[in-house]
Protein backbone atom coordinates (compact mmCIF):
# COMPACT_ATOMS: atom_id res chain seq x y z
CA UNK A 1 0.00 0.00 0.00
CA UNK A 2 1.57 3.14 -0.93
CA UNK A 3 1.01 6.05 1.77
CA UNK A 4 -0.90 8.89 0.79
CA UNK A 5 1.47 12.15 1.05
CA UNK A 6 0.29 14.19 4.27
CA UNK A 7 -0.71 17.63 3.17
CA UNK A 8 -1.00 20.05 5.83
CA UNK A 9 -3.34 22.60 5.52
CA UNK A 10 -1.93 26.15 6.86
CA UNK A 11 -5.60 27.53 7.62
CA UNK A 12 -5.78 31.63 5.87
CA UNK A 13 -6.44 32.75 9.25
CA UNK A 14 -3.37 31.30 11.65
CA UNK A 15 -1.03 32.46 8.92
CA UNK A 16 -2.43 36.08 9.12
CA UNK A 17 -2.38 35.57 12.93
CA UNK A 18 1.56 34.48 12.37
CA UNK A 19 1.89 37.23 10.01
CA UNK A 20 0.58 39.84 12.24
CA UNK A 21 2.51 38.76 16.17
CA UNK A 22 5.59 38.62 13.39
CA UNK A 23 5.18 43.05 12.56
CA UNK A 24 3.68 43.51 16.20
CA UNK A 25 7.15 41.93 17.28
CA UNK A 26 9.36 43.92 14.90
CA UNK A 27 7.73 47.16 15.62
CA UNK A 28 8.57 46.90 19.22
CA UNK A 29 12.41 46.46 18.27
CA UNK A 30 11.82 50.03 16.21
CA UNK A 31 10.07 51.16 19.53
CA UNK A 32 13.12 50.64 21.91
CA UNK A 33 15.19 52.46 19.24
CA UNK A 34 12.86 55.34 19.66
CA UNK A 35 12.20 54.89 23.35
CA UNK A 36 15.70 54.31 23.98
CA UNK A 37 16.92 57.98 22.58
CA UNK A 38 13.87 59.67 24.29
CA UNK A 39 14.94 58.55 27.51
CA UNK A 40 18.13 59.42 27.09
CA UNK A 41 17.01 62.94 26.12
CA UNK A 42 15.12 63.48 28.93
CA UNK A 43 17.98 61.80 31.45
CA UNK A 44 20.51 64.63 30.69
CA UNK A 45 17.64 67.83 29.90
CA UNK A 46 16.00 66.64 33.23
CA UNK A 47 19.36 66.42 35.27
CA UNK A 48 21.35 69.42 33.16
CA UNK A 49 18.76 72.10 32.11
CA UNK A 50 19.15 73.90 35.66
CA UNK A 51 22.99 74.20 34.51
CA UNK A 52 22.17 75.98 31.44
CA UNK A 53 21.86 79.53 31.28
CA UNK A 54 23.83 82.39 29.56
CA UNK A 55 26.87 82.62 31.84
CA UNK A 56 27.22 78.71 30.95
CA UNK A 57 27.46 78.95 27.84
CA UNK A 58 29.66 81.96 27.45
CA UNK A 59 32.19 82.37 30.21
CA UNK A 60 35.38 80.07 30.99
CA UNK A 61 35.14 77.85 34.00
CA UNK A 62 35.86 79.75 37.70
CA UNK A 63 36.26 78.40 40.95
CA UNK A 64 38.38 74.86 39.82
CA UNK A 65 35.72 74.37 37.22
CA UNK A 66 32.76 74.34 40.27
CA UNK A 67 31.02 77.50 38.82
CA UNK A 68 31.16 79.57 35.93
CA UNK A 69 31.01 78.20 32.14
CA UNK A 70 32.32 76.05 29.48
CA UNK A 71 32.42 78.29 26.55
CA UNK A 72 36.55 77.29 26.12
CA UNK A 73 34.77 73.45 26.31
CA UNK A 74 31.97 74.08 23.04
CA UNK A 75 35.12 76.42 21.14
CA UNK A 76 37.38 73.57 21.44
CA UNK A 77 35.31 70.75 20.59
CA UNK A 78 33.61 73.05 17.38
CA UNK A 79 37.24 73.71 16.00
CA UNK A 80 38.15 69.78 16.91
CA UNK A 81 35.03 68.03 14.48
CA UNK A 82 35.34 71.06 12.03
CA UNK A 83 38.84 70.10 11.76
CA UNK A 84 39.28 66.56 11.56
CA UNK A 85 36.29 67.20 8.85
CA UNK A 86 37.93 69.34 6.67
CA UNK A 87 41.10 66.82 6.51
CA UNK A 88 39.00 63.44 6.53
CA UNK A 89 37.01 64.55 4.36
CA UNK A 90 38.68 65.55 1.20
CA UNK A 91 41.60 62.72 1.88
CA UNK A 92 38.43 60.06 2.48
CA UNK A 93 36.70 61.57 -0.50
CA UNK A 94 39.83 61.39 -2.64
CA UNK A 95 41.14 57.77 -1.96
CA UNK A 96 37.32 56.30 -2.31
CA UNK A 97 37.13 58.11 -5.92
CA UNK A 98 40.60 56.62 -6.30
CA UNK A 99 39.74 52.81 -5.04
CA UNK A 100 36.25 52.77 -7.10
CA UNK A 101 36.53 54.82 -10.20
CA UNK A 102 40.01 54.54 -11.17
CA UNK A 103 42.00 51.56 -9.28
CA UNK A 104 42.48 47.99 -11.43
CA UNK A 105 41.64 44.99 -9.28
CA UNK A 106 44.78 43.88 -7.88
CA UNK A 107 46.95 42.14 -5.13
CA UNK A 108 47.90 46.04 -4.29
CA UNK A 109 44.31 47.21 -4.18
CA UNK A 110 42.90 44.26 -1.84
CA UNK A 111 45.84 44.56 0.98
CA UNK A 112 44.71 48.37 1.10
CA UNK A 113 40.98 47.61 1.49
CA UNK A 114 41.99 45.29 4.09
CA UNK A 115 43.96 48.15 5.76
CA UNK A 116 41.15 50.33 5.48
CA UNK A 117 38.54 48.24 7.26
CA UNK A 118 40.74 47.08 9.42
CA UNK A 119 41.40 50.84 10.70
CA UNK A 120 37.66 50.78 11.39
CA UNK A 121 37.76 48.64 14.24
CA UNK A 122 40.89 50.29 15.72
CA UNK A 123 39.46 51.43 19.25
CA UNK A 124 39.59 55.02 19.72
CA UNK A 125 42.01 54.91 22.67
CA UNK A 126 44.58 52.96 20.09
CA UNK A 127 44.54 56.37 18.04
CA UNK A 128 44.59 58.19 21.15
CA UNK A 129 48.46 56.91 21.47
CA UNK A 130 49.19 56.66 18.09
CA UNK A 131 48.49 60.50 18.09
CA UNK A 132 50.64 60.85 20.71
CA UNK A 133 53.40 58.99 19.91
CA UNK A 134 53.37 60.34 16.15
CA UNK A 135 51.57 63.36 16.09
CA UNK A 136 52.82 65.19 19.43
CA UNK A 137 55.70 63.82 20.25
CA UNK A 138 57.89 62.57 16.81
CA UNK A 139 56.11 65.82 14.77
CA UNK A 140 56.68 68.23 17.79
CA UNK A 141 53.00 68.97 17.61
CA UNK A 142 52.62 68.80 21.33
CA UNK A 143 49.27 68.40 23.27
CA UNK A 144 47.57 70.98 20.82
CA UNK A 145 44.64 71.54 18.10
CA UNK A 146 46.55 70.34 15.38
CA UNK A 147 47.19 66.68 17.05
CA UNK A 148 43.48 66.35 17.81
CA UNK A 149 42.05 67.11 14.57
CA UNK A 150 44.80 64.71 13.09
CA UNK A 151 44.73 62.62 15.13
CA UNK A 152 40.02 62.13 15.06
CA UNK A 153 40.45 62.58 11.06
CA UNK A 154 42.47 59.13 11.00
CA UNK A 155 40.25 57.83 13.46
CA UNK A 156 37.17 58.77 11.07
CA UNK A 157 38.79 58.69 7.78
CA UNK A 158 38.02 54.86 7.09
CA UNK A 159 33.87 55.90 8.08
CA UNK A 160 34.03 58.61 5.10
CA UNK A 161 35.85 56.01 2.64
CA UNK A 162 33.82 53.42 3.39
CA UNK A 163 30.26 55.60 3.08
CA UNK A 164 31.32 56.95 -0.12
CA UNK A 165 32.84 54.30 -2.05
CA UNK A 166 29.04 52.62 -0.95
CA UNK A 167 27.78 56.22 -2.54
CA UNK A 168 29.39 55.69 -5.60
CA UNK A 169 28.54 51.79 -6.36
CA UNK A 170 25.15 52.95 -5.82
CA UNK A 171 26.04 55.33 -8.98
CA UNK A 172 24.11 53.56 -12.00
CA UNK A 173 27.03 52.81 -14.61
CA UNK A 174 24.99 53.88 -17.30
CA UNK A 175 25.85 57.44 -16.00
CA UNK A 176 29.45 56.69 -16.78
CA UNK A 177 29.19 55.45 -20.03
CA UNK A 178 26.44 57.78 -21.35
CA UNK A 179 28.82 60.28 -19.83
CA UNK A 180 31.61 58.51 -21.86
CA UNK A 181 29.96 58.55 -24.58
CA UNK A 182 29.84 61.89 -25.17
CA UNK A 183 33.14 62.60 -25.42
CA UNK A 184 33.65 63.66 -21.66
CA UNK A 185 36.76 62.46 -20.13
CA UNK A 186 36.76 60.15 -17.13
CA UNK A 187 37.64 62.90 -14.85
CA UNK A 188 34.72 64.74 -16.12
CA UNK A 189 32.75 61.75 -15.98
CA UNK A 190 33.60 61.51 -12.15
CA UNK A 191 33.57 65.72 -11.29
CA UNK A 192 30.26 66.27 -12.94
CA UNK A 193 28.39 63.30 -13.30
CA UNK A 194 29.61 60.41 -10.47
CA UNK A 195 30.32 62.50 -7.45
CA UNK A 196 26.82 64.83 -7.79
CA UNK A 197 24.82 61.98 -7.48
CA UNK A 198 26.77 60.09 -4.99
CA UNK A 199 26.97 63.49 -3.10
CA UNK A 200 23.88 62.74 -0.19
CA UNK A 201 25.46 59.21 0.12
CA UNK A 202 28.61 60.60 0.77
CA UNK A 203 27.58 63.73 3.26
CA UNK A 204 25.62 60.71 5.14
CA UNK A 205 28.72 59.16 5.97
CA UNK A 206 30.41 62.78 6.44
CA UNK A 207 27.50 63.00 9.18
CA UNK A 208 28.21 59.99 11.07
CA UNK A 209 31.96 61.04 11.12
CA UNK A 210 31.59 64.30 12.37
CA UNK A 211 28.90 63.16 15.12
CA UNK A 212 31.89 60.75 16.24
CA UNK A 213 34.20 63.38 16.23
CA UNK A 214 32.57 65.69 18.33
CA UNK A 215 31.97 62.99 20.89
CA UNK A 216 35.39 61.04 21.64
CA UNK A 217 37.32 61.44 24.63
CA UNK A 218 40.14 58.98 24.27
CA UNK A 219 41.53 60.45 20.89
CA UNK A 220 41.81 63.69 22.19
CA UNK A 221 43.07 63.11 25.78
CA UNK A 222 46.48 62.64 25.18
CA UNK A 223 46.91 64.88 21.84
CA UNK A 224 44.46 67.88 22.60
CA UNK A 225 42.49 68.58 25.14
CA UNK A 226 43.88 69.35 28.52
CA UNK A 227 42.20 69.60 32.12
CA UNK A 228 41.46 73.47 31.96
CA UNK A 229 42.74 76.70 30.03
CA UNK A 230 41.13 80.00 30.70
CA UNK A 231 42.30 81.00 26.76
CA UNK A 232 40.23 79.96 23.44
CA UNK A 233 42.58 78.90 21.11
CA UNK A 234 44.06 81.15 18.97
CA UNK A 235 46.41 79.28 16.83
CA UNK A 236 46.66 75.48 15.67
CA UNK A 237 49.52 74.84 18.14
CA UNK A 238 46.84 76.15 20.81
CA UNK A 239 46.03 73.03 23.96
CA UNK A 240 42.64 73.24 23.92
CA UNK A 241 39.32 72.56 26.53
CA UNK A 242 36.76 69.98 24.67
CA UNK A 243 33.31 69.02 25.74
CA UNK A 244 33.63 65.06 26.10
CA UNK A 245 36.82 65.30 27.71
CA UNK A 246 35.59 68.27 30.14
CA UNK A 247 32.60 65.63 30.90
CA UNK A 248 34.92 63.30 31.72
CA UNK A 249 37.15 65.47 34.15
CA UNK A 250 33.99 66.62 35.67
CA UNK A 251 32.70 63.61 36.73
CA UNK A 252 36.33 61.33 37.42
CA UNK A 253 38.77 63.65 38.68
CA UNK A 254 37.55 67.15 39.88
CA UNK A 255 37.52 68.08 43.74
CA UNK A 256 33.65 68.43 44.22
CA UNK A 257 32.20 65.67 42.07
CA UNK A 258 29.47 65.33 43.94
CA UNK A 259 28.28 68.94 43.60
CA UNK A 260 29.41 69.44 39.97
CA UNK A 261 26.82 66.87 38.86
CA UNK A 262 24.24 69.19 37.07
CA UNK A 263 27.70 70.71 35.59
CA UNK A 264 28.24 67.37 34.12
CA UNK A 265 24.76 66.79 32.69
CA UNK A 266 24.71 69.95 31.52
CA UNK A 267 27.40 70.03 30.06
CA UNK A 268 26.17 66.51 28.00
CA UNK A 269 23.52 68.57 27.13
CA UNK A 270 25.35 71.05 25.44
CA UNK A 271 27.31 68.29 23.82
CA UNK A 272 24.48 66.16 22.35
CA UNK A 273 22.56 69.50 20.92
CA UNK A 274 25.97 70.75 19.57
CA UNK A 275 25.83 67.10 17.55
CA UNK A 276 22.56 66.96 16.74
CA UNK A 277 22.95 70.96 15.36
CA UNK A 278 25.89 69.75 13.37
CA UNK A 279 23.55 66.91 11.92
CA UNK A 280 20.64 68.81 11.12
CA UNK A 281 22.85 71.30 9.03
CA UNK A 282 23.97 68.26 7.03
CA UNK A 283 20.83 66.75 6.85
CA UNK A 284 19.00 69.57 5.54
CA UNK A 285 21.79 70.28 3.02
CA UNK A 286 21.53 66.88 1.66
CA UNK A 287 17.76 66.60 1.52
CA UNK A 288 18.32 70.03 -0.70
CA UNK A 289 20.46 68.19 -3.02
CA UNK A 290 18.20 65.36 -3.15
CA UNK A 291 15.19 67.52 -3.85
CA UNK A 292 17.05 69.09 -6.67
CA UNK A 293 17.69 65.69 -8.22
CA UNK A 294 14.26 64.32 -7.93
CA UNK B 1 24.40 53.83 -53.49
CA UNK B 2 26.51 56.55 -54.57
CA UNK B 3 28.33 57.53 -51.25
CA UNK B 4 31.08 54.52 -50.09
CA UNK B 5 30.70 53.66 -46.19
CA UNK B 6 30.70 55.61 -43.48
CA UNK B 7 31.99 52.79 -41.52
CA UNK B 8 33.95 49.74 -42.56
CA UNK B 9 34.15 46.54 -40.09
CA UNK B 10 36.71 44.37 -41.28
CA UNK B 11 37.55 40.90 -40.04
CA UNK B 12 36.47 41.81 -36.33
CA UNK B 13 36.95 39.65 -33.68
CA UNK B 14 36.09 40.22 -30.03
CA UNK B 15 37.18 38.42 -26.47
CA UNK B 16 36.05 39.06 -23.23
CA UNK B 17 39.15 36.92 -21.67
CA UNK B 18 39.00 34.11 -22.90
CA UNK B 19 35.32 34.03 -24.62
CA UNK B 20 35.06 34.78 -28.04
CA UNK B 21 32.58 36.91 -28.39
CA UNK B 22 32.29 37.87 -32.16
CA UNK B 23 33.87 36.06 -35.20
CA UNK B 24 35.05 37.47 -37.91
CA UNK B 25 32.42 40.41 -38.78
CA UNK B 26 32.90 42.56 -41.56
CA UNK B 27 30.06 44.90 -42.94
CA UNK B 28 29.96 48.20 -44.54
CA UNK B 29 27.77 50.70 -42.66
CA UNK B 30 26.31 53.41 -45.06
CA UNK B 31 25.55 57.30 -44.75
CA UNK B 32 22.25 58.56 -43.88
CA UNK B 33 20.78 55.00 -44.02
CA UNK B 34 19.48 53.30 -40.72
CA UNK B 35 20.90 49.93 -40.15
CA UNK B 36 19.30 47.45 -38.01
CA UNK B 37 21.27 44.51 -35.93
CA UNK B 38 19.07 41.57 -35.21
CA UNK B 39 19.40 37.83 -33.74
CA UNK B 40 18.20 36.38 -30.32
CA UNK B 41 20.13 37.12 -26.68
CA UNK B 42 23.37 36.64 -26.36
CA UNK B 43 24.03 36.99 -30.10
CA UNK B 44 26.90 39.50 -29.94
CA UNK B 45 24.43 41.99 -31.60
CA UNK B 46 24.73 44.82 -28.54
CA UNK B 47 28.67 43.84 -28.22
CA UNK B 48 29.15 44.48 -31.45
CA UNK B 49 27.64 47.97 -30.98
CA UNK B 50 30.01 48.93 -28.14
CA UNK B 51 32.81 48.19 -30.15
CA UNK B 52 31.57 50.51 -32.82
CA UNK B 53 32.50 53.56 -30.12
CA UNK B 54 35.03 51.99 -28.14
CA UNK B 55 32.44 51.61 -25.17
CA UNK B 56 34.29 47.84 -24.65
CA UNK B 57 37.77 49.66 -23.52
CA UNK B 58 35.81 50.08 -20.32
CA UNK B 59 36.67 46.53 -19.88
CA UNK B 60 39.65 45.62 -18.76
CA UNK B 61 39.84 41.79 -19.81
CA UNK B 62 38.39 42.71 -23.53
CA UNK B 63 40.54 42.34 -26.16
CA UNK B 64 40.07 43.44 -30.28
CA UNK B 65 41.27 42.08 -33.30
CA UNK B 66 40.59 43.44 -37.30
CA UNK B 67 39.59 46.82 -37.70
CA UNK B 68 37.28 49.56 -37.85
CA UNK B 69 37.17 52.42 -39.54
CA UNK B 70 35.20 55.63 -39.37
CA UNK B 71 35.67 57.70 -42.56
CA UNK B 72 38.62 55.52 -43.70
CA UNK B 73 40.41 55.91 -40.50
CA UNK B 74 40.63 52.76 -38.27
CA UNK B 75 39.66 54.04 -34.56
CA UNK B 76 41.34 51.16 -32.92
CA UNK B 77 44.67 52.93 -34.22
CA UNK B 78 46.46 53.71 -31.50
CA UNK B 79 46.98 57.48 -32.36
CA UNK B 80 42.92 57.86 -32.58
CA UNK B 81 41.85 59.41 -29.12
CA UNK B 82 38.80 57.86 -27.94
CA UNK B 83 37.60 61.17 -26.14
CA UNK B 84 37.43 62.67 -29.58
CA UNK B 85 36.00 59.57 -31.73
CA UNK B 86 32.99 59.15 -28.47
CA UNK B 87 31.87 62.60 -29.24
CA UNK B 88 31.74 62.20 -33.03
CA UNK B 89 30.09 58.29 -32.79
CA UNK B 90 26.95 59.19 -30.20
CA UNK B 91 25.36 56.67 -28.05
CA UNK B 92 21.68 56.05 -26.90
CA UNK B 93 20.83 53.09 -23.88
CA UNK B 94 18.50 50.28 -24.00
CA UNK B 95 17.12 51.89 -20.73
CA UNK B 96 16.49 56.12 -20.55
CA UNK B 97 19.26 57.15 -18.54
CA UNK B 98 19.47 60.63 -18.33
CA UNK B 99 21.36 62.26 -15.37
CA UNK B 100 19.57 63.45 -12.33
CA UNK B 101 20.31 67.16 -13.77
CA UNK B 102 17.87 69.79 -15.42
CA UNK B 103 16.66 69.06 -18.79
CA UNK B 104 18.67 71.85 -20.08
CA UNK B 105 21.84 70.49 -18.60
CA UNK B 106 21.40 67.18 -19.41
CA UNK B 107 21.46 68.55 -22.98
CA UNK B 108 23.68 71.14 -22.61
CA UNK B 109 26.54 68.43 -20.72
CA UNK B 110 28.48 67.29 -24.14
CA UNK B 111 28.82 70.40 -24.99
CA UNK B 112 30.37 71.63 -21.58
CA UNK B 113 32.38 68.71 -21.53
CA UNK B 114 33.53 69.28 -24.87
CA UNK B 115 34.77 72.99 -23.75
CA UNK B 116 32.10 74.87 -25.03
CA UNK B 117 31.68 77.83 -23.00
CA UNK B 118 29.86 80.45 -24.94
CA UNK B 119 26.02 80.75 -23.31
CA UNK B 120 24.14 82.21 -26.15
CA UNK B 121 25.81 79.35 -28.31
CA UNK B 122 24.71 76.44 -25.71
CA UNK B 123 21.56 77.98 -24.97
CA UNK B 124 20.73 78.07 -28.97
CA UNK B 125 22.07 74.38 -29.65
CA UNK B 126 20.06 73.18 -26.57
CA UNK B 127 16.57 74.56 -28.00
CA UNK B 128 17.69 73.28 -31.57
CA UNK B 129 18.33 69.80 -30.63
CA UNK B 130 15.69 69.67 -28.68
CA UNK B 131 13.37 70.49 -31.51
CA UNK B 132 15.28 68.01 -33.41
CA UNK B 133 14.28 65.51 -30.96
CA UNK B 134 10.62 66.11 -31.05
CA UNK B 135 10.37 67.02 -27.71
CA UNK B 136 10.75 70.94 -27.14
CA UNK B 137 6.89 71.52 -27.27
CA UNK B 138 6.62 69.30 -24.01
CA UNK B 139 9.50 71.02 -22.12
CA UNK B 140 10.17 74.32 -23.22
CA UNK B 141 8.58 75.86 -20.24
CA UNK B 142 10.43 73.41 -17.50
CA UNK B 143 13.80 73.31 -18.77
CA UNK B 144 15.28 73.91 -15.40
CA UNK B 145 12.94 71.21 -13.90
CA UNK B 146 14.58 67.25 -13.07
CA UNK B 147 14.90 65.05 -16.26
CA UNK B 148 13.55 62.54 -13.94
CA UNK B 149 10.25 64.39 -13.90
CA UNK B 150 9.68 63.69 -17.49
CA UNK B 151 7.99 59.95 -18.54
CA UNK B 152 10.44 57.33 -20.27
CA UNK B 153 9.12 57.95 -23.13
CA UNK B 154 10.62 61.92 -22.94
CA UNK B 155 13.45 60.93 -21.04
CA UNK B 156 14.57 58.45 -23.67
CA UNK B 157 14.10 61.14 -26.37
CA UNK B 158 15.64 63.57 -23.81
CA UNK B 159 18.52 60.97 -23.93
CA UNK B 160 18.53 60.93 -28.04
CA UNK B 161 19.00 65.20 -27.63
CA UNK B 162 21.56 64.67 -25.45
CA UNK B 163 23.55 62.52 -28.06
CA UNK B 164 22.74 64.80 -30.83
CA UNK B 165 23.63 68.52 -29.26
CA UNK B 166 27.19 67.59 -30.06
CA UNK B 167 26.30 66.85 -33.28
CA UNK B 168 27.79 62.93 -34.03
CA UNK B 169 27.98 62.12 -37.42
CA UNK B 170 26.92 58.41 -36.64
CA UNK B 171 24.00 57.47 -33.72
CA UNK B 172 24.55 54.00 -31.97
CA UNK B 173 21.44 52.81 -30.55
CA UNK B 174 20.98 50.16 -28.48
CA UNK B 175 17.79 48.91 -27.93
CA UNK B 176 16.53 51.87 -27.28
CA UNK B 177 12.19 51.55 -27.47
CA UNK B 178 12.35 48.42 -25.38
CA UNK B 179 11.98 50.02 -22.07
CA UNK B 180 8.87 51.76 -23.63
CA UNK B 181 5.15 51.51 -24.51
CA UNK B 182 3.66 51.70 -27.51
CA UNK B 183 3.08 55.32 -28.42
CA UNK B 184 6.22 56.29 -26.40
CA UNK B 185 8.07 53.34 -29.15
CA UNK B 186 6.04 54.81 -32.20
CA UNK B 187 7.76 58.53 -31.69
CA UNK B 188 11.08 57.39 -31.07
CA UNK B 189 10.64 55.45 -34.48
CA UNK B 190 9.71 58.75 -35.99
CA UNK B 191 12.17 60.60 -34.91
CA UNK B 192 14.82 57.73 -36.59
CA UNK B 193 13.48 58.07 -39.46
CA UNK B 194 13.69 62.19 -39.43
CA UNK B 195 17.42 62.17 -37.76
CA UNK B 196 18.95 59.45 -40.91
CA UNK B 197 18.52 62.51 -42.99
CA UNK B 198 21.22 64.34 -40.81
CA UNK B 199 23.70 61.48 -39.69
CA UNK B 200 23.85 57.38 -39.80
CA UNK B 201 21.86 55.35 -37.43
CA UNK B 202 22.92 52.21 -35.97
CA UNK B 203 20.06 50.34 -34.53
CA UNK B 204 20.08 47.17 -32.78
CA UNK B 205 16.71 45.91 -31.66
CA UNK B 206 14.98 42.57 -30.72
CA UNK B 207 12.08 43.32 -32.39
CA UNK B 208 12.22 42.15 -35.58
CA UNK B 209 8.82 44.46 -36.78
CA UNK B 210 11.16 47.63 -35.71
CA UNK B 211 13.80 46.51 -37.89
CA UNK B 212 11.62 46.11 -40.99
CA UNK B 213 10.07 49.88 -40.49
CA UNK B 214 12.64 51.72 -39.21
CA UNK B 215 15.46 50.20 -41.14
CA UNK B 216 16.81 50.50 -44.61
CA UNK B 217 19.22 47.67 -44.07
CA UNK B 218 19.56 44.82 -41.79
CA UNK B 219 22.24 42.34 -40.40
CA UNK B 220 21.26 39.08 -38.80
CA UNK B 221 23.66 38.10 -35.95
CA UNK B 222 24.11 34.20 -34.30
CA UNK B 223 26.07 33.25 -32.01
CA UNK B 224 28.50 35.79 -32.29
CA UNK B 225 28.43 35.80 -36.41
CA UNK B 226 27.15 37.90 -38.85
CA UNK B 227 24.73 35.52 -40.71
CA UNK B 228 23.33 37.20 -43.01
CA UNK B 229 22.80 41.56 -44.30
CA UNK B 230 20.86 42.79 -46.96
CA UNK B 231 18.48 45.40 -47.70
CA UNK B 232 15.61 45.41 -45.23
CA UNK B 233 13.20 44.32 -47.72
CA UNK B 234 14.76 41.82 -49.25
CA UNK B 235 15.88 39.96 -45.87
CA UNK B 236 12.44 40.11 -44.31
CA UNK B 237 10.37 39.15 -47.35
CA UNK B 238 13.90 36.70 -49.62
CA UNK B 239 16.33 35.96 -47.19
CA UNK B 240 19.04 33.97 -48.53
CA UNK B 241 19.87 31.32 -45.72
CA UNK B 242 17.37 28.71 -43.90
CA UNK B 243 18.66 30.01 -40.54
CA UNK B 244 17.93 33.48 -41.37
CA UNK B 245 14.17 32.63 -42.72
CA UNK B 246 13.97 30.71 -39.56
CA UNK B 247 14.69 33.68 -37.00
CA UNK B 248 12.30 36.00 -38.90
CA UNK B 249 9.84 33.65 -39.17
CA UNK B 250 9.66 33.24 -35.85
CA UNK B 251 10.68 29.49 -35.59
CA UNK B 252 13.93 30.09 -32.94
CA UNK B 253 14.87 32.96 -30.87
Amino acid sequence: MKKKPKVRLIFPGRRKFFQNFIFVLFRLAAVINGLALLIIVYFMIANGWQAINWEFLTQPPKEAMTRGGILPCIIGTLYLSLGAMLIAFPIGVASAVYLNEYAQPSRILRIIRLGINNLAGVPSVVFGLFGLAFFVVWLKFGISLLAGALTLAAMTLPVIIGATEEALKAVPNTYREASLGLGATKWQTILRVVLPTALPGILTGAILSISRAAGETAPIMFTAAVFYTPQLPTSLFDEIMALPYHIYVLSTAGTEIETTRHLQYGTSLVLIALVLGLNLIAIIYRARLQRRMQ
Amino acid sequence: MDAGPKMTIKNLNFYYGNFQALYDISLDIFPNQVTAFIGPSGCGKSTFLRCMNRMNDLISVSRVEGEILLDEKNIYDPAVDVVTLRSRIGMVFQKPNPFPKSIFENVAYGLRVNGIKDKTFIINRVEETLKQAALWDEVEDRLNDSALSLSGGQQQRLCIARALAVRPEVLLMDEPASALDPIATQKIEELIQQLKQSLTIIIVTHNMQQAARVSDITAFFYLGKLIEIDETDMLFTRPQLRQTEDYITGRFG
